[in-house]
Order: structure tokens, then C-alpha cells, then sequence
């Protein structure tokens, strides 16, 4: 049962078996029973507001999946389309739908177009359709991005090599490219005119606006002998460092990681693909073999809940075992 | 110091034969690096004007060879076993990296 869990990481006085109880209870993951517990908590706003409408402005649920690597046949996961199908019956299956989606990046594994179309393929079977997406630097491959920001930045104002943002229920996220020219010897970059971008982004913002940020390497030095880190995260962090609630969401390393830095939370989802090996534990960092019957334990997806009032998001994993 | 980046700089593209020709030539001697474990084998490899280099990747992930400088043309992305040839021009240091995965880095160097 613990295997439904890899982290729990909103300290609300739920202690952790308790929550795993609930979680048996619901039977088809986190999201219900942490949608229930904000389900609850707008039914006493109601009754204090009574005549107010569903404080649909306040609570928010989103889920992030990531790395599907749609074309990667290797040892390690020989049908990531299959896997990644499933990651979406989950989604599908929740009683609560999230409002949508993120994906941060490696959507292919090498940047083909019939890879895309099959992602496009099965994605399509995703009962959420408002999908927001920054590219991994396996879709960039050859071509800077191009076929990407064709496909992906349709429904969103793409500066640049494709950032941008966007406001949901009065939380201000931020979709950031540090895939794109890379210098040698470095990390994962975001450059000078997204990071000014960025400073002009947040700038009229009030410092009490949720920020969630999401990029597919970290914004954080998880490792950087594996290049696990962006070489000027820490411009980026310096202007929103006036924020309350920074959460901060990236792929890359196919693996659950998290760091709190004040009000900053950095956290790192599964794959939907393969796992890949915990920071220098392996001679490189490449796809990380497991059994069969192991492998879906090690694929997952994420979800966030924002709840008004409480400064932290609720950032939950959960596998796809 | 300066004498030998300027002569680096100077160098252009007609001074590498056209990278990523996958043809043999059997006159040439074939100096082979390998990709493994996110990391170019031999990193450093010294070799005579007009001889081929050729990367194979071993990895389960895709890799590039990008000239730092721009000395050459840059290889599309290598899937596992897929190879990248060039022919060496003038004589001299060249670095490149995986443009995928800068931390990987390599140098070749040519002489006379």
C-alpha cells in the first residue's frame, strides 16, 4: 500500500498512516482524498458566505506528468506508449478531475515527428484537455525547437524559445525553457532575455500571489556532475524571492525529489517512461533498469492542489503500480 | 597564447571535410571515440591532418558532437549505435561537446 506514495508533502497535521488509510478508502489515488478534505473545507466556506457562489477562484487542482520519452524501445521500458497510456487512465479515473494538466518536457525521445504524433495519438484519449508544456531537451533535438513550438505553444503566447505565463484561479504560472543552447561543460541554461522577461513578468504581481513555476531540468543543483541543474536558476529565483509561495516544478531526472528553501519548494516528478538512477549512484545517469514487475513503481505523476489560505501547494506522487 | 587562439579562430568550416559523410575511406585511418556512460573514450584523441574520427554512440541516449567553436559541422542526434564521421582539416585543438548533455566534453587534436 505505502507503494501509492512515494511523498507526502503537505505537513497539515495528517499524519502519514492515517493518510494512507484514507487513501485505501478511496481506493483510486491521492487527489480524492485531498480533494476531500478541500471539498469539505468549501462547504464550511459556504455556510459562513451563505448565497456566495462555489469559491470556484480559490482552490485549484492540477497535475503534472512528465518524460513519456514516446519512441524510447530500450531495455529499460519497452512500451513507454503503454505506460504512458496508463498514467492518463489514472487521470481519467480521478473522481475529481484536475483543470488541467502540465507536462514538463521530454515528451519524445528523439524529437521525431511520428513521435509527436503518437503522443498527440494517445493524449487525445485524456479526458483533461487544457494541456500547458515546456520542452525537454529530447524534443529539441535537431532543429532548436521548432516542430516543438509548432505543436505545443498553440493555445499559449510563446516568447522567445517558447516561454510564457499564464494566471489560474489568481495562481501566476510561469513555463520556462533552460533546454536550448546549452554551452559546453555547463547545465541546463535559461538565458538573459527569458530571465529579463521574467523579471518584467512578475513585476506588477502581488508578493501574496501563489507562483508555480515549471521548467524540465531543475531550477536547483541537484547534481550537477550529471548536469542536474540550470547555471543561472539562481537570477531567476532572485526575482521571485519576494513571493510567499513558490512552488517549483521540473522533470529531467525521473525520479521524486524535493528541497524547501524558504517560501521556495522545488520538487521533481516521475516519469511515465523509466526511472533513472538517484544522484551518483551509477556511472552515468542514464535509463535505469528494474524488473517488470518493479518498473511501474518507479513511473508516476504529480499532483498539486492549491487551497486558498494555506501558503504551501500540496505537492503529492503517486506511482503507477 | 593569443597567436594560437587567433589561429584557431581563423579556422573555418572548408577546413574539415563535410562532417557526418558515412562513406569509408580506406586510405585513411579510422580513429574511433566512443560514447559510453555519458562521456567521449577517449576524451582527448590526436590524430594526423586529413584522418577520419568517427563517434559511435553506446548509450541508451541520444548524443551530438558540437564543434565549441564551430570548426566543423555539427552531427544530428546520435541514437544507440548510430555513428558520426569526420574529416579532419588543418592542423590544431579542437573541443567539442554533447549539446544535449554539455557536461560532456571532448577534445580532438590534429597534426601535421
Amino acid at each position: 500500500m505505502s507503494d501509492y506514495i512515494s511523498h507526502d508533502h503537505e505537513h497539515d497535521g495528517i499524519d502519514r498512516r492515517g493518510f494512507l488509510h484514507c487513501m485505501a478508502w478511496a481506493g483510486t489515488g491521492l487527489l480524492w482524498t485531498v480533494s476531500g478534505g478541500v471539498l469539505a473545507s468549501r462547504t464550511l466556506a459556504q455556510i459562513a458566505k451563505a448565497g456566495d457562489p462555489l469559491p470556484s477562484a480559490t482552490d485549484l487542482s492540477f497535475l503534472q506528468i512528465s518524460d513519456s520519452h514516446i519512441g524510447f524501445s530500450k531495455e529499460a521500458n519497452k512500451d513507454v506508449t503503454e505506460t504512458f497510456k496508463i498514467a492518463l487512465d489514472r487521470i481519467n479515473a480521478m473522481p475529481t478531475p484536475p483543470s488541467f494538466l502540465i507536462h514538463t518536457g521530454d515528451i519524445t525521445q528523439l524529437s521525431k515527428p511520428e513521435e509527436f504524433d503518437t503522443f498527440d495519438q494517445v493524449l487525445k484519449g485524456c479526458k483533461t484537455k487544457d494541456v500547458f508544456f515546456v520542452p525537454g531537451e529530447h524534443d529539441v533535438l535537431n532543429d532548436g525547437g521548432k516542430l516543438y513550438r509548432e505543436r505545443y505553444l498553440t493555445s499559449v503566447e510563446g516568447k522567445g524559445a517558447g516561454w510564457y505565463s499564464f494566471n489560474k484561479n489568481g495562481v501566476h504560472f510561469i513555463a520556462l525553457v533552460n533546454v536550448l543552447n546549452l554551452q559546453a561543460g555547463g547545465l541546463g541554461q535559461l538565458g538573459d532575455e527569458q530571465l529579463e522577461w521574467l523579471e518584467a513578468d512578475v513585476k506588477d504581481l502581488g508578493s501574496s500571489t501563489p507562483i508555480v513555476v515549471f521548467a524540465h531540468i531543475p531550477l536547483w543543483a541537484v547534481y550537477p556532475q550529471w548536469g542536474w541543474g540550470t547555471s543561472d536558476s539562481e537570477r531567476a529565483l532572485g526575482y521571485l524571492k519576494r513571493f510567499g509561495s513558490v512552488t517549483v516544478l521540473n522533470g529531467h531526472i525521473h525520479q521524486v525529489l524535493q528541497k524547501i528553501e524558504g517560501n521556495v519548494t522545488f520538487h521533481s516528478a516521475m516519469s511515465t517512461a523509466f526511472p533513472q538512477p538517484a544522484p551518483g549512484t551509477a556511472p552515468s545517469p542514464g535509463p535505469m533498469k528494474v524488473s517488470a514487475e518493479k518498473l511501474r513503481s518507479m513511473l508516476g505523476l504529480t499532483s498539486v492542489q492549491y487551497k486558498q489560505g494555506k501558503t504551501a501547494l500540496a505537492v503529492v506522487d503517486s506511482n503507477l503500480s | 597564447m593569443a597567436v594560437l587562439l587567433g589561429g584557431i579562430a581563423f579556422l573555418n568550416l572548408s577546413l574539415f571535410a563535410l562532417g557526418g559523410e558515412m562513406k569509408s575511406d580506406d586510405s585513411a585511418k579510422q580513429n574511433k571515440i566512443e560514447i559510453k556512460d555519458f562521456a567521449f573514450n577517449p576524451q582527448t584523441i590526436t590524430v594526423k591532418s586529413g584522418e577520419k574520427v568517427t563517434w559511435i554512440n553506446r548509450d541508451e541516449e541520444p548524443h551530438t558532437i558540437v564543434s565549441v567553436e564551430k570548426q566543423f559541422k555539427k552531427s544530428m542526434a546520435l541514437d544507440t549505435d548510430q555513428e558520426f564521421t569526420i574529416t579532419t582539416g588543418a592542423p590544431g585543438t579542437y573541443t567539442y561537446f554533447c549539446s544535449v548533455h554539455p557536461k560532456m566534453t571532448g577534445t580532438i587534436v590534429v597534426e601535421k
